[in-house]
């Protein structure tokens, strides 16, 4: 018995976990498949009717599934693109000697690891039109008050603004790593050269860190995409469905409406989506010469 | 130590920037904890933003009135569970994976992290609704292990690449199995990176909202759900809402300060170490 353990030690061990994951993801994944496939109510008297790709053909003369794509995009990008630059803003000005630089390390982790939900909160406060920070600072510098998370044109900005404040310092943090660990000789070899700071941060430092930039979009990228607590805690959508990204409607979808086919079909393509940027990206990393 | 350096305008400059985004960033959380402190009254009048008064009727009353306690309890159980049992199957996967060099298996576990949860919530539901699990510590359980698990995997696979071998083998030529000499032998060497491990999977269950939004009910409802559920009354309660929230983050925020140091290298999966 030990024996056969012993030379089977490879499966004894991972077996659990993959059987696990096999159970909780793999067979659900497919259950989702299936079931994008039929149409139900999740009711116990009217079993799934098979409708073939119904679904997927109603989707997408959907306005609201082409609007959810569109958002849950427009929210990627943009949040993304804004926290890389302002992440290796930060990064480079945090890699210079600073007093106390652990301590101001640290205090940059909590905006990461704060509850989402409990983040949100605090920031339906800050923009409450009437009570909030946020309009009391504009009234201060003359300026007039905004709806902020109520108002159709600036709910979507005022998302990608928190998300901004609550992911900005991850990426400075992997980017103030990477810094750490570069070579000191091609700066000293370009200030013999008579390279200016400028030069020697767009020639030297960005081509070197661009491994470590890969891994922090990558990564970004992914959760940015699966953006939810953040938007059902603060406005669920709305106003109307202002900021329904794909996540969001195909919550209400299901468990609003209870219509599981069509979630269903949005779910499949929502996750064929994540998972080929993913692939996608990944693939182009291990050509730039990183490991996962 | 480096030599002290002359303090130039630039090093001037470059203290203001950092410190003022510091503060810029700490700012939502000051602000959180000074409305907690504050009576409705108070919050409502905004022309006295910093008065405090240091009352502490917002949090008797979210322990008295909306009894946050059990939600503390539920939350707690849910994280312990779904660490421990994450521990349980995630450590041997994981020390497989780094040891034989199953690259495979570990791709599967980094599918794990990208997947949407959403994806998986309604056959969850379905499911455990036919086996009666719904509003149960089980089901709970078991959704946050879909989180706590890969990323115990993730994080102890370069670990456990890190030790040295040798320590198994000779475990073995003294008559050890080798999964004897995994809990008696590798394991105890590994404690700092379990404990980290840990503490950053109990946080991420913790922090959970979604699978709980659908698979807790009234019996087993965690946190994130009860401060959620305070924006649903006609007229909010908004130092009843900060003081919550105070409750529910500080726990965390304290956690991380113990592992700030793995908390860059966990988020990344190993490839960046902090």
């Amino acid at each position: 018995m030990t024996n056969w353990i012993d030379r089977n030690i490879k499966w004894v061990f991972t077996m659990p976990a993959v059987i696990f994951v096999a159970l909780m993801m793999v067979a659900p994944v497919g259950y989702t498949f299936w079931l994008s496939f039929h149409e139900w109510s999740m009711s116990n008297i009217s079993p799934p009717l098979w409708v073939a790709f119904q679904n997927y053909l109603e989707l997408f003369q959907d306005e609201l599934f082409i609007k959810s794509l569109k958002l849950m995009f427009y929210f990627t990008i943009v949040a993304v693109t804004a926290e890389t630059v302002l992440g290796v803003g930060l990064a480079i000005l945090m890699s210079q000697n600073i007093v106390g630089k652990g301590l101001v390390k640290t205090l940059f982790l909590l905006p990461m690891v704060a509850t989402p939900v409990a983040v949100g909160l605090i920031w339906v406060l800050i923009y409450e039109p009437n009570i909030g920070i946020a309009n009391v600072f504009l009234e201060k510098l003359g300026l007039p008050g905004q709806e902020w998370l109520t108002s159709q044109s600036l709910v979507m900005p005022s998302l990608i603004f928190i998300d901004i404040w609550e992911w900005t310092p991850m990426i400075a943090l992997i980017v103030l790593a990477g810094l750490v660990s570069l070579p000191k000789d091609p700066y000293e070899a370009a200030m013999i050269d008579g390279a200016n700071t400028w030069q020697s941060f767009t020639k030297i430092t960005l081509p070197l860190l661009k491994p470590t930039l890969y891994s922090a979009v990558l990564l970004r990228m992914i959760d940015a995409l699966k953006t939810f607590d953040i938007i059902y805690a603060t406005t669920q959508g709305g106003p109307g469905t202002s900021s329904q990204t794909i996540n969001i409607y195909g919550y209400v979808l299901g468990f609003q409406y209870f219509k599981i086919g069509q979630a269903s079909a949005l779910l499949m393509i929502f996750f064929i989506i994540v998972l080929s940027i993913s692939i996608f990206t990944i693939l182009l990393r291990k050509r730039a010469g990183v490991n996962l | 130590m480096s030599r002290k350096k002359p303090i130039t305008t630039k090093s001037i400059l470059t203290h203001v920037g950092v410190y003022l985004s510091l503060f810029l960033f700490l700012l939502p959380f000051l602000w959180m904890l000074l409305a907690s402190f504050k009576t409705q009254v108070q919050i409502l009048d905004t022309s006295k933003l910093f008065e405090i008064t240091a009352n502490l009727s917002n949090y008797l009353s979210v322990f008295n009135e909306y009894s946050f306690l059990s939600f503390i309890w539920n939350s707690f159980v849910v994280g312990i569970g779904a660490t421990i049992f994450g521990l349980i199957l995630g450590l041997p996967a994981a020390y497989s994976i780094a040891k034989y060099k199953q690259e495979g298996l570990g791709l599967l576990i980094l599918v794990a992290r990208i997947v949407p949860g959403i994806s998986f919530l309604i056959p969850w539901f379905i499911i455990f609704s036919k086996l009666q699990l719904i509003d149960t510590y089980t089901s709970l359980i078991l959704s946050h292990m879909l989180v706590t698990m890969p990323f115990i995997i993730w994080v102890m696979i370069p670990f456990f690449e890190g030790l040295p071998h040798e320590l198994e083998e000779s475990a073995r030529v003294d008559g050890c199995s080798i999964p004897g000499a995994f809990v008696r032998v590798m394991l105890p060497i590994s404690g700092p990176g379990i404990v980290t491990s840990s503490i950053l999977a109990f946080i991420f269950s913790w922090n959970n909202f979604m699978f709980s939004l659908i698979l807790a009910g009234d019996n087993t409802k965690t946190l994130p759900i009860a401060v959620f559920n305070f924006i649903s009354y006609s007229e909010i309660n908004w130092g009843g809402l900060m003081a919550a929230s105070v409750i529910i983050t500080a726990p965390v925020l304290i956690l991380a300060l113990f592992c700030q140091k793995y908390i860059i290298a966990g988020l990344t999966g190993g490839s960046v170490k902090g």
